[in-house]
């Protein structure tokens, strides 16, 4: 009897697992649940358009997924770090254009150097026929995107570093200011197409039946591939925020000369995030491209910076899955054309409407009131990570 | 004499734009120093000014249309203080940040809907497109005399507001010690209002003026949200003088920026020089180090 | 050889010098405190210590270590943490999570190893966890562990930012008036706490304005008045001390020290 007291005594401490390991398979059933869930109404909702007769908006919901990759690394950034970026569209379009002019720029002057075999033999470089059945020689879109990923990296490390270290206000104008120079700088050159973007952008074909293509024929198989993709990025960033890295965001969030006083590298974590945060879009932005086989100035605007931060705003900052969600329902609504021309007007209502009213999400009621049966908070949610 | 003549044009252009960018940064500082938000759509009070008095004018004569436009904008200032403002005091920095952001997008999108997306612009106050005044070896439109004409009795009547009326004492009290302000019996909330009041219609006003050298269309406010707030922080946010050199500073350096770049690139001078100006100094040339509000450490 | 060595630390906000040529050393395992009437520079001088703010002039060793410049999460590194005088615990999290993120400066799992969760990396997860709760136990505190910090009382608030200082396995600790705010039986409570943690190895320094529990703990204390040392030595000859005794008499000092004061100076 005494045991038993003295167990759940102990449990209520947490010095003891709330679980013993007869219960570690409802806990582990606990965890995977909602990725599960994720998965299981991915599935159904291609089975359902399919049955409908309406599979061609899958290819809106795709494009909503990738969009939703940019919204989950803003979440990371202003929801844990607790840092505000308006410039965010900024690092979509790098990644975007920088895999856009690599794979239709004809690099033929160079083709007949020995250079240009090592890199053709290398799959750097691939020779192919561009939209009017030219023979053209352009990068491979797997070396594209590892260029657009060093492209980011310098980028983002470049104006974090002396961003990051400024407050509130002056964080959100320097990035604002920043994703204007680059729109600016993307709408003026003729080399990234100026008003009119980049169009021609090939195919990438990541492995023997997985390609990143447009083309209706392979609109489920890509509908999987960004679901898969959102889901894999979904997983590690929840072990993240789950971990010390996470904790120390949270920290520098909550009260960062506090967090300073713990041993964090605050400047360190917050400069990390936020390039994390800038790969995950300048991803996005590359995996859209070669999926819409173009991409243009819109991208980099401030108006589509403003977007992400409304749905960030509106998942609940800090919540992954509340953000995804949101994130893919409206951006899908918005490509159907539901907004009509008030497309940007909705967007910059929601996100006056959510900050005034619901400041962490309007999600978080309604999730409290579901969760009710379930009965864990986000605290012992988080212990229980741990005991696992 | 070629060169000189050149150069004193683009100088012209840049404090004729810049003075805008003043008034702009005048406005941000207002707000700012009354309620502690950077107001992001002050921008578009600037575009509202010009695009209200356009339509006016087809019923009104000019004068008459400029007043109007600078009462409504006005008003308007005052309604979103209210609206948004005088609730969410509680709130953090980064919500009101994030709130005037989506009222810039609202504004904007507002006026693309109620107007239309056609550049417009008021006539002339004096003269016409081709009438010029010749100062200095260069010629000049009488407008941009008008422009800075009316900046000028601006910043001037501001000042004079401040310092020698018994509201403009009030607001700089309530901006420098708000308890002691409340205990002198001040209405706080009401020089909130008032602050964004004021700062709409300063920029209605220099909306109006601008209006026949620039054009008035619905995303000319964005960029100038960005360029006076680039302003306002070279000058040293806070400080009011400041705001108005920072503001000619800016212009200037565009002006001649636009001389060697390409023409699409016109912008990215003055957004890179806030990018500059934040990084290295964001207290401005004016303000003072330790600026602890600024940065971290 | 002392463990900590101040040597002529200056600083000035403007016109005001609010530390002025402050020397002083801490030997290891004492408990040391720092008095004086507020804006006697007490506070400046933690700041400057744990990294928060830089000296215009000085230096500061840790085992002979020279420590000027560092940042905060450099100081913590190398062996020193602090509370402060407003507890500044993450509200968001619960005490455990709290006392957890006291370890990240001696844990090391990065970005791309907790996003894989690689071999190791929940080992050392669980570890932090198990070191966070006994830091817990060490105070009494196991009770509290899921509860949201943000619930608790005031008293309760002091004792976690303790349990977190601790959890960065300091060398020497700063306390930053650890006592205000408290009750007298939370404060006794307090300085058995401080004497518990003495015996575990770490060197206290703390400011402090409870003049008894001062006299009651500390080994060595040093008198700072308008940003200088005015002196320093154990609690009977700082009693003696008559600058001292003027100083805190002559009304700078709020009403209850003055009392106190008296009371202790006339048992000489």
């Amino acid at each position: 009897m005494k045991k038993a007291e003295d167990r759940r005594q102990n449990q209520e401490c947490g010095t003891e697992p709330r679980f013993q390991t007869s219960d570690f398979r409802l806990q582990t059933f606990r965890t995977l649940l909602p990725f599960a869930l994720f998965a299981l109404a991915l599935v159904a909702l291609q089975l359902g358009l399919r049955a409908a007769g309406r599979e061609y908006c899958l290819t809106q919901l795709t494009m909503s997924l990738y969009y939703a990759i940019v919204v989950i690394g803003l979440c990371l950034v202003m929801g844990y770090a607790g840092q505000v970026s308006l410039g965010h569209g900024a690092f979509f379009a790098i990644g975007g254009y920088t895999a856009a002019v690599l794979t239709t720029h004809d690099f033929t002057r160079y083709g007949t150097s020995g250079w240009a075999a090592g890199m053709k033999a290398a799959h750097v470089l691939t020779a192919r026929d561009d939209l009017y059945g030219n023979p053209i020689l352009t990068a491979s879109p797997g070396a594209a995107f590892c260029a657009a990923m060093l492209v980011t990296l310098a980028i983002a490390g470049l104006i974090g570093y002396p961003a990051l270290r400024l407050k509130g206000h002056y964080l959100a104008m320097a990035t604002l200011g920043f994703g204007l120079i680059i729109n600016k700088i993307v709408v003026g050159t003729a080399l990234f197409g100026a008003a009119d973007g980049i169009n021609g952008v090939p195919e990438w074909r990541l492995a023997p039946g997985l390609t990143v293509s447009g083309r209706s024929a392979l609109r489920v198989e890509n509908y999987y591939l960004a679901g898969g993709l959102v889901l894999a990025l979904l997983v590690l960033l929840r072990n993240l925020i789950l971990s010390r890295v996470g904790r120390a965001l949270q920290a520098i969030h909550d009260r960062e000369a506090a967090a300073g006083a713990m041993g964090i590298n605050t400047a360190a974590y917050k400069l990390r995030a936020f390039v994390l945060s800038a790969l995950l879009a300048a991803m996005a932005g590359v995996f859209f491209t070669h999926y819409t086989g173009g991409i243009g100035p819109s991208e980099a605007s401030a108006f589509k910076s403003v977007r992400y931060v409304a749905l960030a705003a509106s998942g609940g900052m800090a919540s992954l899955w509340g953000v995804t969600g949101m994130s893919t329902l409206l951006n899908y609504l918005s490509l159907r054309g539901l907004f009509g021309s008030y497309d940007n007007a909705v967007f910059g209502a929601l996100l006056i409407l959510i900050v005034s009213i619901a400041p962490e999400g309007p999600l978080k009621p309604l999730g409290q009131w579901l969760r009710k049966p379930f009965a864990r908070s986000a605290v012992e949610r988080r212990l229980e990570h741990g005991a696992a | 004499m070629e060169n000189t003549s050149l150069a004193l044009q683009y100088l012209l252009s840049g404090v004729t734009k810049g003075s805008i960018y003043a008034v702009v940064a005048i406005g941000f500082n207002l707000i700012y120093s009354a309620t502690g938000v950077l107001n992001f759509a002050q921008g578009e009070f600037v575009m509202l000014g010009g695009m209200v008095a356009i339509t006016l004018a087809h019923y009104a004569p000019l004068p008459v249309a400029v007043a109007g436009a600078v009462v409504i904008v006005a008003l308007l200032g005052g309604l979103l203080e209210v609206a948004f403002f005088r609730k969410l005091r509680r709130h953090s920095v980064l919500h009101l940040i994030i709130i005037t952001i989506g009222l810039s997008i609202v504004l904007q999108e507002a006026a693309l809907h109620l107007w239309d997306e056609k550049v417009r612009s008021l006539p002339y106050f004096t003269g016409n497109e081709v009438s010029s005044v010749k100062i200095l070896g260069a010629a000049i439109s009488p407008q941009v005399l008008w422009v800075l004409g009316t900046v000028a009795v601006m910043v001037i009547s501001l000042q004079v507001f401040l310092k020698y009326t018994l509201p403009g004492r009030a607001m700089r009290a309530c901006s420098s010690n708000p308890d002691a302000a409340m205990l002198a019996g001040i209405n706080i909330p009401n020089m909130r209002t008032l602050s964004f009041a004021l700062s709409a219609a300063l920029g209605a006003l220099a909306g109006c003026v601008i209006s026949p050298i620039t054009m008035t269309h619905y995303e000319m406010g964005a960029p100038l949200a960005i360029k006076g707030f680039a302003a306002a922080i070279l000058g040293g946010l806070g400080n009011p003088m400041g705001a108005v050199a920072g503001g000619l500073l800016v212009g200037v350096l565009e002006a001649f920026a636009v001389s060697k770049l390409p023409a699409a690139y016109n912008d990215v001078a003055a957004f890179a020089v806030l990018l500059l100006v934040l990084f290295v100094r964001p207290h401005g040339l004016f303000g003072r180090p330790g600026g602890e509000s600024v940065r971290e450490h | 050889m002392a463990l900590l060595e101040v040597q002529e630390i200056r600083r000035s906000f403007g016109g005001l010098v609010a530390v002025n040529r402050v020397s002083f050393a801490v030997q290891p395992g004492q408990i040391k405190a720092i008095i004086g009437p507020n804006g006697a520079g007490k506070t400046t001088l933690f700041n400057i210590i744990s990294g928060l703010l830089k000296a215009d002039s000085g230096q500061i060793r840790l085992r002979d270590r020279a420590i000027s410049g560092f940042k905060p999460h450099q100081i913590v590194a190398a062996g020193i943490a602090r509370t402060f005088q407003n507890p500044s615990l993450f509200y968001r999290m619960s005490v455990l999570e709290n006392v957890m993120v006291g370890r990240h400066s001696r844990t090391r799992w990065e970005f791309a190893g907790c996003c894989l969760r690689l071999p190791g990396q929940p080992t050392e997860e669980r570890f932090i966890r198990e070191t966070a709760r006994s830091q817990l136990d060490f105070l009494g505190l196991a009770s509290l562990a899921a509860a949201p910090a943000g619930a608790l009382s005031f008293g309760q608030r002091r004792m976690v930012e303790l349990a977190r200082a601790l959890a960065t396995e300091p060398e020497l600790l700063l306390l930053d008036e650890p006592a205000s705010g408290l009750n007298p039986k939370e404060k006794e409570q307090l300085g058995e706490q401080i004497r518990r943690i003495r015996e575990r190895g770490v060197t206290v320094l703390l400011v402090e304005h409870d003049m008894t529990m001062v006299m009651d703990l500390s080994d060595d204390i040093l008198v700072l008045h308008n940003g200088e040392v005015i002196a320093e030595g154990p609690p009977a000859t700082i009693q003696s001390n008559p600058e001292v005794v003027t100083v805190y008499l002559g009304g700078e000092f709020r009403p209850a020290e003055e009392v106190e004061l008296a009371r202790l100076t006339s048992r000489l």
